[in-house]
């Protein structure tokens, strides 16, 4: 009788530790590998938590239009966004994200222990102040990929040597990246003909932008008067920035396969996957996808930090935290998402997977850089982020962004000072709109 | 004895209902019917058209739906009428517009012309003119842009193998002076069996006795192509150049698929611009001037075209 009273209290207290109901949960992120990775973690915590999970995944060129629809309409869809980093100004301000530092104290999150300049790109407004509004869930940065094969053959080092003085081996510079890029152009290798360097340059999100900051950044580009928010003349276009716009054009007129005229992350991998170009920019979330490639994974690729210019050394942020959505009918259960995504053990396993974690734990951890090829370069890399605007105002000082340097760039339409004047002139009539000016 | 419909419908009516419309009149009856419809009608049609123009006066942003909403008078029209971008998508457009109804009446009555002929085979030319119509546009977008690639496309082969030019030394939709005739062969090849189809229609109408006339008369083929062929046609050729004019003027889809709107802004033609100002930029209020300014323009132009259609059709 006793035994039988203390396994019913066994059972009610087994039940009274469940959450109150299931929930279906909706998580939306853009449709992308390490979207299939979370998939995968997320079983573990469909199996621990009861609820169930669904995911809404959509292409990244339609994937702010569809999801900020979504956030702007109030729209139920999403109980949890995975939102880009420069939507957090927009959604914090709009209310469409709930506010989360409450709900971190609570539950003892601290983003002390995340990457820092993560909690700045993904979690933070007004940045630079502790109010945050998602949990740091994927890091990423543009960086470099090589064909590391063809640069080990012989007879092309001794002819890179020939010409340039130096070995050819992974650039420390922009310069020494567009003479290796301009070296491969054009090139047979194996019978086939290759070119130089896959580059972003698509037009119609932000292709374009995330991938000439890499040079802006590096030639002294600033997105302002660091003392002095929103002046922009004399940083926006300065010296240095127009030198960075010249230089990325130069890259693009020099080294890029005929017809890249459009091309984003999928183009650039594709390029690369099938053995077109020696050198590709692009976003880290594809170096698990390269490592395992049949044709140019392994030891046929390699891995760098967007080199260093004349004003300085930065790379092009990327990435995402999560976020609960404030309209979501399912906020304790997302929250109990974000609590079980936070844990270190999930972290793990979430890299392992191929998704890269922000927490300090998993990338300080002593096996962390061995344990891919990339996993230098991804740490490298962070440590030189710098990120676009994350202003409300974000997706017109983009757009404004993406047309005048498309137009210089691409369609070779004046020069690029003409092309940063009038880029200070859109952005300061966005934010004379926005009544910051 | 035999019930009429009229006696039956009378006969279903419940009586109170039919005390009740007994003493309307006909009209009255009418508008009893048409009501609904009206007022379908005043809310999806005219009742956001009035809601455009008052946003037109506004700085109103859909993506702060909590933000202070600010009357500032014709400012939203000011900026749009004296901004050069806005002008270098309307003369995108002029070029799409003009390019492709040219080569589609061309190219569409000379097929039709052809297919007219009485040949064997003929139902065959014309179900295998008319597929490219059939397609999405979505997928149309797509081959071509892979019909257009320097490495792969069978477009840059095709004029290589013609003129000896190096397919990879040329981008159709990534060079500015060849991206806006990349649209306009898509949109050529899409929807002349379109125009071809109403010309074929008007070349049916024409009776076999007016030719006999003419041949009777000793009138030449030449003769009789441009007084009886051309002025008999001319009015399907209108329709064709209506329907296809507003149908570009509105372009979207196929053009964001090919070019989307590049290199640069080459090909940004105005509904892409629209789009983006209202549904990327969220100005709301500039993109609701900018649709009524689109939505005037075409309405004057339209107006103005089916007057002398009517002029043609009288003749």
């Amino acid at each position: 009788m006793r035994k039988s009273l203390l396994l019913t209290i066994a059972f009610l207290v087994s039940f009274a530790g469940m959450p109150s109901k299931s929930a279906d949960l909706t998580l939306c992120w853009a449709a992308w590998d390490p979207a299939n990775a979370l998939v995968e973690l997320s079983k573990d915590f469909e199996e621990q938590s009861g609820h169930n999970m669904s995911f809404e995944f959509v292409p990244w060129p339609n994937f702010a239009d569809r999801m900020l629809n979504e956030l702007n309409s109030g729209g139920k869809l999403c109980d949890l966004m995975i939102g880009d980093s420069q939507w957090i100004g927009g959604s914090a301000e709009a209310g469409h994200y709930v506010k989360l530092n409450d709900f971190f104290d609570a539950e003892g999150i601290t983003m002390d222990d995340f990457i820092p300049a993560t909690v700045k790109g993904y979690a933070e407004w007004p940045k630079g102040t502790p109010n945050f509004w998602a949990l740091p869930a994927f890091g990423d940065v543009v960086g470099w990929t090589y064909r590391k094969d063809w640069f080990e053959r012989p007879e092309l080092q001794a002819e890179y040597k020939d010409k340039y003085g130096r070995d050819l081996d992974v650039p420390q510079t922009l310069a020494e990246l567009k003479d290796i890029a301009e070296f491969f152009q054009g090139r047979e290798i194996d019978g086939k003909t290759v070119y130089g360097a896959a580059i972003y340059t698509e037009r119609g999100s932000e292709g374009i932008t995330m991938g000439v900051t890499n040079a802006l950044y590096n030639y002294g580009f600033e997105y302002g008067n660091p003392n002095s928010p929103y002046e922009l003349e004399g940083f926006v276009n300065s010296d240095g920035a127009v030198k960075g716009l010249e230089y990325y054009k130069e890259l693009y007129d020099c080294c890029t396969p005929p017809g890249s005229s459009d091309w984003y992350m999928s183009e650039s991998i594709d390029a690369f996957r099938s053995g077109l170009v020696a050198l590709q920019m692009n976003f880290a979330f594809i170096w698990p996808g390269v490592h395992a490639d049949p044709n140019v994974g392994g030891d046929r690729s390699g891995y760098f930090p967007n080199p260093a210019g004349p004003g300085g050394h930065f790379a092009q942020l990327g990435g995402q935290g999560i976020s609960v959505v404030s309209y979501s009918g399912e906020q304790e259960a997302a929250l109990e998402y974000i609590k079980w995504f936070a844990q270190e053990e999930v972290q793990k396993k979430w890299w392992e997977l191929g998704g890269y974690s922000a927490l300090r734990a998993v990338v300080e951890d002593p096996g962390f850089v061995t344990s891919q090829p990339y996993a230098q370069t991804f740490l490298d890399s962070m440590a030189i982020v710098k990120d676009f605007w994350a202003e409300p105002a974000y997706a017109s000082l983009l757009l404004a962004m993406q047309d005048r340097v498309h137009k210089y760039v691409i369609a070779g339409q004046g020069t690029a000072q003409e092309a940063l004047d009038g880029l200070v002139e859109d952005w300061i009539e966005v934010f004379e709109d926005e009544g910051k000016l | 004895m035999k019930v009429s419909p009229l006696q039956k419908a009378a006969e279903a009516t419940p009586q109170k209902l039919g005390r009740s419309i007994r003493g309307l009149s006909d009209r009255a009856i009418a508008w009893i019917f048409v009501t609904p419809t009206i007022l379908l009608l005043l809310a999806i049609n005219i009742f956001p058209l009035i809601w455009t123009i008052r946003l037109s006066f506004t700085n109103y942003r859909a993506n702060r739906p909590n933000a202070d909403i600010k009357f500032i008078g014709l400012r939203n029209y000011e900026r749009i009428l004296t901004d050069s971008d806005i002008w270098q998508t309307m003369q995108a457009t002029a070029h799409f517009l003009f390019w492709t109804l040219l080569l589609q009446v061309v190219i569409g009555f000379a097929l039709a012309w052809l297919i007219n002929r009485k040949f064997k085979g003929n139902g065959l030319w014309t179900t295998i003119i008319v597929l490219p119509m059939m397609l999405s546009p979505a997928v149309v977008g797509n081959f071509w842009t892979f019909l257009y690639q320097p490495q792969i496309g069978l477009f840059n082969y095709l004029i290589s193998f013609l003129t000896t030019i190096d397919p990879s030394s040329f981008t159709m939709i990534g060079e500015v002076n060849l991206a806006p005739w990349a649209i306009v062969i898509v949109d050529t090849w899409m929807w002349t069996p379109f125009v071809m189809l109403i010309c074929l229609a008007g070349l049916r109408s024409i009776p076999d006795y007016i030719y006999e006339a003419a041949e009777c008369d000793r009138a030449s083929s030449w003769r009789q192509f441009w007084t009886i062929t051309i002025p008999m046609v001319l009015p399907f050729l209108m329709l064709a150049v209506l329907f296809r004019g507003i149908e570009n003027f509105k372009m979207f889809d196929l053009v964001v698929l090919l070019t989307g709107g590049g290199p640069g802004s080459t090909t940004e033609l105005t509904s892409i611009n629209l789009k983006r100002e209202a549904f990327e930029k969220w100005r709301t209020g500039y993109a609701s001037a900018y649709a009524v300014i689109l939505f005037v323009t075409m309405f004057g132009l339209a107006s103005i075209y089916v007057k002398a259609l009517n002029k043609v059709k009288d003749r």
